[in-house]
């Protein structure tokens, strides 16, 4: 079996530190695990199914329901006159609207609501529904975003010293650009939601959401009704990724809309293909740096400018797009930067939170660099990456952060030797050297990704612990389940804090009328946050435990244990189910919520300065490829990674996050290509012809390992957040096929390489790197 | 009406929508939702169940054969006869421990190859499929041609890859599904009272005949009833262009286009017969063909796809045409008057238009000997090496003597309306010497045989470029392998290193 190495915790002999099976595990090889849409329909069910713009741009004339509504089995047809309060349900600014009935602003926006007696029903009477348009030109290009200033959110930018005197003064020189493409999320359950009326005259949601609190709020306000109308429960989600952070929203919203009028129980689920175009992806970018650096390679001053693709409405891309601004320096020190950062409008589906939350897109930017500079300078990329690494004295971010913990020195260092790379990359140049037809490429590159959310109130969590007089204990926390293992991973700290087995700790729905006003579980704090939470809890429990111990055993606090099931002190011990009933006849409450908000975290956006982040998580990968230089195809032959999870909560978890994340970032960059035709309609909408990594994409030798190091800053029991950091280890495929690109011009030249590298990108830039090695000879005969 | 066994339950259904698919019908109609929508175009593998057939040897035992289908793409009527497994018939117990779980279970657990768990009933019944049809472990490019249709967004592979493996480190289970299957064929054969076994829903049926008479009748009296055979195609028209086809036809059961020959070398292959069911006796004449069928769809649908489906659908980008062009294969057309038999090449008109008649079927393909000095090539450039449609698909079949090519067939998809053949190039190739720049030459010829599209899958100008390189490919594969390579090349010299190694290839 797998090995790991980090089991310090485990080793105290409590739950944490352990790798535990997802809770879950068996109930989903048992196929017993129910999703939203499992759960057997309540009776007299209705269907809805929205009705989609046809056109990317214009405004509505005319709407004909007349042929759906005589479709058996049609009841109601909603539009935005139905809706009694409010219609916008941007989840920070306005602009993402439920509905439209005049302006469309993207191709496949939600007209109306068909409700009938069937799914199968309502989506057949969704497309009989003929709407005229007028049309008017649909901005797709980001280009021609920017050069109309059309943007969703005003522009903004980061500022340390002078960027462009530290380039201009620079030994050398460079400038680049790099178009990124989007992602769709493919969590394998679609998006849906069954509301219905409740006992007590509200109405009850059960959808696949990562924010239940954000889908209780805009269900109330669509209603005009106060928060505690709406409850809402999210068991489990088939995946979400950020894609169902803000995204679930509608369809629930749209749910409940029809209970509303109806007064029975509706669902709504959306087909793959209308999921594909109806709900926003990862934002595609197209940036350019310019940059000055010395004979070494050391930069000395870099001029970053990200362009968010965003779509048609601001949905979370203000924060998005400075996230991506916060990561244009990934590990590297900028003595004098500027960032600047463009929230580009375009008539397209509003794109979204996807796991890194812009930060890859602006991460890219650093490694972009660093390929560059090696390649002007003929150096190795690697030297390039370390000589640039952050350090003591040269700490301090573009947004005035000051870098503390220096482990990527000893990472890659690490790395470099358990993943041989010099050896490997001298082999590999050889076997280039003779090879016209395949030729091997292989880069390490580093991760250090920035965690809370920039929105600094989103920084709190709650949890609610109940102990049961016979010692059996309820958890429940804000945060959801979409597959990461939160709901295990905080069964454990539970189960930790009182010292009893992991399988004593019971785990339930994510419920808005259990703990209110949560966060999403999002931007990889849901551990950090809700285990936070969860123990405080659990701390507030013990603590009147041991109070009562202390009373009724007479007995000094502090030699009072909680371990192995037993509590012991001084003069004796008690089993954990025994002291539970003891406390409870002694009427001591066993019941306690917990809450917890970050410390130490302050940002001054206009002044882009302060600490946005409570710690950073770091990562390194090395990756081998092959790339065939007459068709472009390309595959993953190796990768070696060492990251960076504090002290693990549970192991095994943490590495399935890292093995996850890695394929995710490197289908991003390779195979997922998202293409919207020029009328404006999602091209890529289907798994047909949008490829994510299938099995055999998997790096046939993956070696993936945890740091030894905890976290300097107090986390739940020195743990670090895994979510997210690990999807831009990705970046070390993209690198790594630049460089065996490269040797066809014996890395005197590294060709731009857009993402996602197809073989056709790849094949081009072979073209590119070709047509240069010609030129280049020529001039040499000269 | 037709019959089936659901993993321990006899099922008879007469009256439901001739257009479900056993998906639709599990959760909606049994509330068996175990099995999961990811999809329901056949890409994710997340309804993955298996289907049991009874399989005669050749020493006339009966046996039951499971196989891996795609759910959704499956309708239900094709059911009929045979025995439907889905996750919940997996592990009897009702709340199972780990010790409860089968050995693909326990190992999925034990590797933590679940995440969010949406795919994981469908990687299980692939594990289990594997599972059922290796006594040992495979090895992992067995286990990776097995689960290359089940996506999983979550875990990155690595775990399940590892769980395939792991599953026979236990006690080997003896799956007891056959027996109870062969009880239930005991008692269909028993109560089988219909000449043709059919669904209904008003004056909507569905048909599936058991012999070629009873399938040309029924063509004949429903000229504009829609054919279907494994449905990998036709199911997707339902679930996503919500087609509402009131007569359907299957192929599926019909005993003449269910079987196949071999006669000495020249193939007969029935147009209902599965790929996953010819391909061993197709690899045994021609295994470079093994390029195209080992990344055609997904072992779900290499298990219900057929040939004569793939040629009925005239996709423009199905795999099979150009290489049964390349070989100079024919097929039979059936109708009540009798057969027609006609070139692959000759069968193709425009998009999706072919030659076939209203009341006629495509009955059988024909294969024809394999010519001594055959030299073939397969390509298939897409973006992923699995489970994909062609961005090109290249085939190529040339024969030689001493050293001169004297015959060449070359046909292409993903390259214009219709598969179709490059005479341009075969006529470059014709009389020229079997070296590289023969090849290089020739593809000159390119454009002169397409102009291609641009679309979702790659450029115009990619689509050329690519087709070039590949003949440049060929012509490296075919003159330096084996021969030149160890005489007249210096041993550092990795020309011939033509391929890169990815695990599914």
């Amino acid at each position: 079996m797998r090995h790991f190495e980090m089991d310090k915790l485990k080793a105290q002999g409590g739950s944490v530190g352990q790798s535990k099976y997802h809770d879950s595990a068996i109930k989903q090889v048992c196929g017993s695990a129910n999703y939203a849409d499992d759960n057997p329909e309540p009776h007299g069910c209705l269907h809805a199914y929205p009705v989609l713009a046809p056109v990317a741009s214009g405004f509505i004339k005319s709407v004909d329901t007349s042929k759906a509504l005589a479709l058996a089995g049609v009841k109601r047809i909603f539009s935005t006159a139905d809706v009694p309060g409010k219609l916008d349900i941007g989840p920070v600014f306005p602009g993402d609207v439920l509905l439209t009935s005049d302006e469309i602003q993207y191709h496949g926006q939600p007209v109306l609501v068909v409700v009938a007696s069937t799914y199968e029903i309502a989506r057949r009477a969704a497309r009989l529904v003929i709407i005229e348009c007028e049309q008017t030109t649909p901005i797709l290009d980001i280009k021609d975003a920017i050069e109309k200033q059309n943007w969703v959110r005003p522009p903004h930018s980061l500022n340390r010293g002078n960027s462009q005197q530290a380039i201009n003064s620079a030994h050398h020189q460079l400038k680049g650009e790099i178009s990124i493409g989007g992602q769709e999320h493919f969590y394998l359950e679609g998006q849906i939601a069954l509301a219905q009326p409740d006992q007590d005259g509200g109405i009850h949601v059960q959808c696949s959401t990562q924010h239940p609190t954000e889908v209780q709020h805009l269900v109330a306000k669509i209603l005009k009704k106060p928060f505690n109308f709406v409850t809402v429960e999210t068991r489990r989600m088939g995946g979400a990724f950020g894609g169902k952070e803000t995204q679930g929203a509608p369809w629930a919203c749209l749910a409940a809309l029809a209970v509303y009028y109806l007064g029975c129980p509706v669902k709504m689920r959306l087909a793959r293909s209308d999921d594909f175009k109806l709900t926003g992806k990862r934002h595609p970018f197209n940036n350019h740096y310019h940059v000055g650096f010395d004979e070494n390679g050391l930069i000395e001053g870099a001029d970053i400018t990200v362009n968010g693709y965003c779509g048609y409405s601001p949905d979370l891309s203000d924060a998005i797009v400075d996230r991506a601004m916060f990561h244009a320096d990934n590990a590297y020190y900028y003595p004098a930067a500027k960032i600047q950062g463009n929230r580009c409008k375009v008539n397209t589906v509003s794109h979204t939170a996807f796991r890194g939350f812009g930060g890859p897109q602006g991460m890219i930017m650093g490694e972009l660099i660093m390929d560059d500079i090696a390649a002007k300078l003929g150096k190795d990329p690697l030297e390039i990456r370390k000589l640039n690494l952050y350090r003591p004295g040269r700490d301090i971010t573009p947004y005035h952060q000051k870098v503390e913990q220096h482990i990527l020195k000893d990472m890659i260092e690490q790395l470099e030797q358990s993943g041989d790379y010099w050896a490997r990359k001298s082999a590999i140049k050889t076997f280039n050297a003779s090879s016209p037809i395949i030729k091997k490429g292989l880069s390490m590159t580093p991760v250090k990704y920035g965690i809370s959310f920039t929105v600094q109130h989103l920084n709190q969590a709650g949890a609610l612990v109940h102990v049961y007089s016979d010692g059996s204990i309820h958890l429940n926390h804000g945060g959801t389940e979409m597959g990461q293992g939160l709901n295990t991973k905080i069964a454990q700290i539970v189960a930790h804090g009182f010292g009893v087995d992991f399988d004593t700790v019971g785990i339930s729905a994510t419920r808005t009328d259990k703990v209110p006003n949560t966060s999403p579980t999002a931007a990889s704090s849901g551990t950090d946050l809700n285990g936070m939470a969860a123990l405080n809890a659990v701390n507030t429990i013990k603590e009147r435990l041991i109070d009562f111990i202390t009373g009724h055993f007479e007995v000094p606090s502090e030699s009072i244990e909680f371990k192995n099931n037993l509590i012991t002190f001084s003069k004796g011990e008690i089993s954990f189910s025994e002291l539970a009933n003891l406390a409870y006849m002694n009427r001591i409450s066993l019941s306690s919520t917990g809450y917890y908000a970050t410390p130490k975290i302050h940002y001054d956006r206009a002044k882009g300065e302060g600490r946005p982040f409570f710690y950073y998580a770091h990562g390194v990968a090395l990756s081998e490829v092959e790339v065939d230089t007459l068709t472009g195809e390309n595959t993953v032959t190796r990768v070696d990674i060492l990251h960076d999870v504090g002290s693990s909560i549970n192991p095994a978890l943490d590495i399935g996050q890292i093995e996850g994340a890695f394929i995710q970032g490197m289908g991003w960059l390779t195979t997922e290509d998202l293409q919207w035709n020029d009328k404006g309609e999602l091209a890529s909408f289907g798994p047909a012809n949008y490829k994510i990594p299938a099995i055999g994409d998997t790096p046939a030798e993956f070696n993936v390992n945890l740091y030894n190091s905890a976290n300097p800053e107090t986390t739940v029991f020195r743990s670090k957040a895994v979510g997210e950091p690990p999807f831009m280890l990705g970046f070390s495929v993209w690198s790594a096929i630049r460089n065996a690109i490269s040797s066809v011009a014996d890395y005197k030249y590294t060709a731009p390489l857009d993402t996602p590298a197809t073989p056709e990108r790849v094949l081009n830039a072979i073209t590119h790197t070709q047509q240069w090695l010609a030129q280049h000879k020529e001039h040499s005969n000269d | 009406m037709i019959q089936f066994l659901l993993n321990d339950t006899p099922i008879e259904v007469q009256e439901c929508s001739p257009s479900f698919t056993i998906l639709d019908w599990l959760r909606t109609k049994k509330g068996k939702v175990g099995t999961k929508e990811g999809c329901a175009t056949g890409d994710c593998g997340a309804c993955t169940i298996l289907v049991g057939e009874e399989k005669i040897n050749k020493d006339g035992h009966a046996h039951w054969h499971y196989k891996a289908m795609n759910s959704c793409l499956l309708l239900l009527g094709n059911a009929h006869g045979k025995h439907i497994m889905t996750v919940e018939g997996v592990t009897p117990a009702l709340y199972p421990t780990l010790n409860d779980l089968h050995p693909v279970q326990r190992a999925l657990v034990e590797c933590h190859g679940s995440q969010c768990g949406f795919c994981t009933p469908g990687i299980i019944m692939s594990l289990l499929a594997l599972y059922i049809n290796n006594a040992t472990y495979p090895g992992k490019k067995a286990v990776i041609h097995a689960l290359g249709g089940n996506l999983c967004r979550c875990t990155g592979y690595s775990p399940i890859l590892l769980a395939a493996e792991k599953a026979y480190s236990f006690d080997r289970t003896n799956e007891p599904y056959s027996q109870l299957a062969t009880q239930f064929k005991a008692s269909l054969k028993a109560s089988a009272v219909d000449d043709v076994p059919f669904l209904k829903n008003g004056p909507r049926t569905f048909f599936l005949p058991q012999s070629a008479k009873q399938l040309v009748d029924l063509k004949a009296l429903y000229p504009h009833a829609h054919l279907v055979a494994g449905g990998t195609d036709f199911a997707i028209e339902l679930s996503q262009n919500l087609l509402l086809p009131d007569i359907i036809i299957s192929l599926s059961q019909a005993k003449e286009l269910t079987q196949m020959s071999d006669n000495n070398g020249m193939l007969h292959i029935g147009a209902a017969v599965p790929y996953s069911q010819f391909v061993d006796t197709f690899y045994a004449y021609y295994p470079e063909s093994k390029e195209l069928f080992e990344r055609l769809g997904s072992s779900q649908v290499r298990n219900s796809g057929t040939l004569g489906g793939s040629l009925g659908n005239a996709s423009p980008i199905g795999d099979p045409a150009p290489l049964l062009i390349a070989l100079n294969a024919s097929m039979e057309l059936l109708s009540a008057h009798g057969v027609r038999t006609i070139k692959v090449a000759d069968y193709f008109v425009d998009y999706k238009k072919t030659v076939l008649k209203n009341d006629e079927v495509i009955s059988t393909i024909i294969i024809p000997k394999r010519a001594k000095s055959l030299k073939l090539a397969c390509h298939k450039i897409s973006k992923r090496f699995e489970d994909d449609i062609s961005t090109v698909c290249l085939v190529l079949a040339i024969e030689h003597s001493q050293n001169i090519i004297t015959a060449a067939r070359c046909a292409m998809g993903g390259m214009a309306a219709i598969p179709k053949s490059a005479t341009h190039i075969e006529q470059q190739l014709i009389s020229q010497p079997l070296n590289v720049s023969s090849f290089i030459d020739a593809a000159t010829a390119i454009e002169h045989d397409f102009a291609p599209m641009s679309d979702v899958r790659a450029s115009a100008t990619y689509r050329i470029t690519v087709s070039k390189n590949l003949l440049q490919r060929i012509g490296i594969e075919f003159c330096h392998k084996n021969t030149d390579l160890n005489s007249n090349l210096n041993k550092n010299n990795n020309i011939a290193i033509t391929r890169i190694s990815h695990a599914s290839l």
